[in-house]
């Protein structure tokens, strides 16, 4: 069963087109990424699915609700991770989750109950009574995961989870997104991190310029977009180029980057020991299994993070 | 922090543990609706708890000093040269004290509104985060009223208690002045919300509203005088003024000032229906802001 369904999504801005044109659908209980750099229209798109932006054209239906007509109804059953976190600084812990699921109707005693779980569950039980000034960024986006979840929603919106968290806090918090995938919440996630789409999500739309450029599993999209490893070389600033002009024929493919050349091969190995049996010198060099970092230079002919 | 081994989460959570997505089987978990713009109100209550010290003594104590120095210096100069008349045929104090309460009213509902309606977009997104839920923009905007109202009449309450402990006038007429200040905050609040939700950057026009909106209409709306002594001319500040509107009520709740019924309805008709026009429009502004 699909909960969203997303046909011709369209969002402009003036002359400026941010979502061109879309089409997607979200089953239940998968965790769905949208997977592209900064200012390729993700954001936009979380706001239509939450009935935030009012979309230009297309269609749009979540949870079986057109967006336009029946935005409170469809967030009454949304959970939403906005990109900045929207804390009550003033409040304690506890009174941000407290206030929070009182707009959604519930009584005082019930969401004081559902505030302690939701604590448990963000592992943040014994910092309840703090300022959340006090608290660390790793905390305070498990608090607005915890305050997502306080009306039991059917679906969680994440908008760049872990941006600007260590990594020790990043695992942290997949760790939690695990879990409630495993309990059979849909999560849609977007992220401009290779390695967090490659955690988190089942199925992913690479998306860039506001168009969906591929679509599959993390794992399909290695399969039909780039080899099965990668050899990374380094011959210093301003040998690259030369080099890879060497290199023509080594490998299925060649990238060149401004710091490094990257040879697409089924046997990294192999594609090494003939750069080197060609007599090029490469000051450093990296044999690795391909990622969706590949897959969307191959498609855009760009990285993710610029 | 410890984090626990991934096989305890698989094995099934004691039946009283509610998982994240399904509710908990305590009562008050089925969702009332048409109560969201309450809910703005009492979070905006929840923030007031950690100052409300500060609050009860700005907003009792300027009045409080006002009353004493206008009432005890400035209205015996004036008692004196009224050769025992009085204004209005009462003495100063008796004719300021409404006037000075409902103007420390006008102040606070603008300050609340210029600042509380701005950072709510734009500082602490009360207002994005409140659209990530099933509030409307209209009960933000009504549910913020509401909060400033709440605040506004607890001050004015206790002040209501202190002119009556002073017997300046009759414990039941004084009283009478809460329903005229909640009317004036509610739409001097949206009026100034009105105007302030249009402004997308600060470059100081906020300040505008005290220095140029409410200063002025505190000294040209019959507050420290009557409305009368002010050359023709000026007269119509006062008919556009809230203050001057709220101010002839308080009057006649404080002291029977000689006002005509039709008067006293055009006056209560005039703050209702700016209440209501600049409410509309605050709640259109906020849903057209918050759809992007």
């Amino acid at each position: 069963m699909n909960v969203i369904e997303a046909r011709g999504l369209t969002k402009r801005y003036g002359d400026f087109t941010a979502v061109d044109g879309i089409d997607f659908s979200i089953r239940a209980g998968e965790a769905f990424g949208f997977l592209g750099p900064n200012g390729a229209g993700k954001s936009t798109t979380m706001r239509m699915i939450s009935a935030q932006s009012t979309r230009t054209s297309g269609q749009l239906e979540v949870l079986g609700l057109d967006t336009t007509d029946h935005g409170p109804e469809i967030r009454a059953q949304l959970g939403i991770v906005p990109q900045a976190d929207l804390l009550d600084e003033e409040l304690r812990v506890i009174d941000n989750l407290v206030t929070y699921g009182r707009y959604f109707g519930f009584s005082r005693k019930y969401c004081r109950q559902r505030a302690e779980e939701m604590l448990e569950f963000a592992q943040l039980t014994d910092k309840r009574k703090a300022r959340v000034g006090d608290l660390s960024g790793g905390m305070k986006r498990r608090l607005t995961i915890a305050r997502g979840l306080m009306n039991s929603p059917r679906i969680l919106l994440l908008d760049e989870p872990t941006t600007g968290l260590d990594p020790q806090a990043r695992h942290l918090l997949w760790d939690r997104l695990f879990r409630l995938k495993e309990q059979g919440t849909t999560l849609v996630v977007t992220t401009h991190f290779m390695d967090e789409a490659e955690q988190l999500c089942d199925r992913l739309v690479v998306v860039d310029h506001g168009q969906i450029v591929a679509e599959g599993s993390p794992s399909e999209l290695i399969r039909r977009y780039s080899s099965r490893e990668v050899l990374e070389l380094r011959f210093g600033s301003g040998h690259n180029e030369a080099a890879a002009e060497a290199l023509e024929g080594v490998g299925d493919r060649l990238e060149l980057l401004p710091d490094r050349v990257l040879i697409y091969a089924e046997q990294g190995e192999a594609a090494l020991e003939e750069v080197l049996r060609r007599g090029l010198e490469p000051l450093s060099s990296l044999v690795r299994r391909s990622s969706l970092e590949d897959v969307f230079l191959r498609l855009t002919g760009r990285s993710l993070i610029e | 922090m410890s984090t626990s081994s991934a096989s305890s989460a698989s094995s099934a959570a004691p039946a009283s543990k509610a998982s994240p997505t399904t509710p908990l089987a305590v009562p008050g978990g089925r969702p009332r609706r048409g109560w969201g713009w309450w809910y703005v109100a009492e979070h905006r209550m929840a923030n007031v708890r950690s100052f409300w010290f500060s609050l009860l003594l700005i907003g009792l104590g300027s009045p409080f000093i006002y009353v004493m120095g206008l009432g005890l210096g400035l209205g015996v100069l004036v008692d004196r040269n009224q050769g025992g008349q009085g204004v209005d045929g009462v003495p100063y104090l008796v004719f300021v004290t409404p006037a000075l309460l409902l103007a420390a009213v006008m102040q606070a509902a603008a300050n609340e509104n210029t600042y509380g309606t701005f950072g709510g977009f734009k500082w602490s997104h009360w207002y994005d985060v409140q659209y990530q839920t099933p509030i409307r923009p209209w009960e933000m905007a009504l549910g913020s009223q509401v909060g400033v109202l709440l605040r506004n009449t607890i001050t004015t309450g206790c002040y209501v208690l202190v002119v009556s402990l002073l017997g300046i006038a009759p414990w039941w007429r004084v009283a009478l002045l809460l329903p005229v200040a909640m009317l004036l905050s509610v739409a001097v609040g949206f009026a100034v919300m009105s105007w302030v939700a249009t402004q997308e950057q600060d470059r100081g026009q906020l300040g505008f509203i005290e220095r140029f909106v409410t200063t002025p209409l505190a000294l040209f709306s019959g507050t420290y005088y009557p409305l009368s002594v002010l050359p023709d001319p000026l007269q119509w500040i006062g008919w556009i003024s809230p203050l001057w509107h709220a101010v002839e009520l308080g009057r006649w709740a404080m002291y029977g000032a000689a006002i005509p019924a039709w008067l006293l309805a055009a006056h209560v008709a005039f703050l209702a229906l700016l209440a209501a026009v600049t409410g509309c429009l605050s709640a259109a502004t906020f849903a057209r802001r918050l759809d992007r």
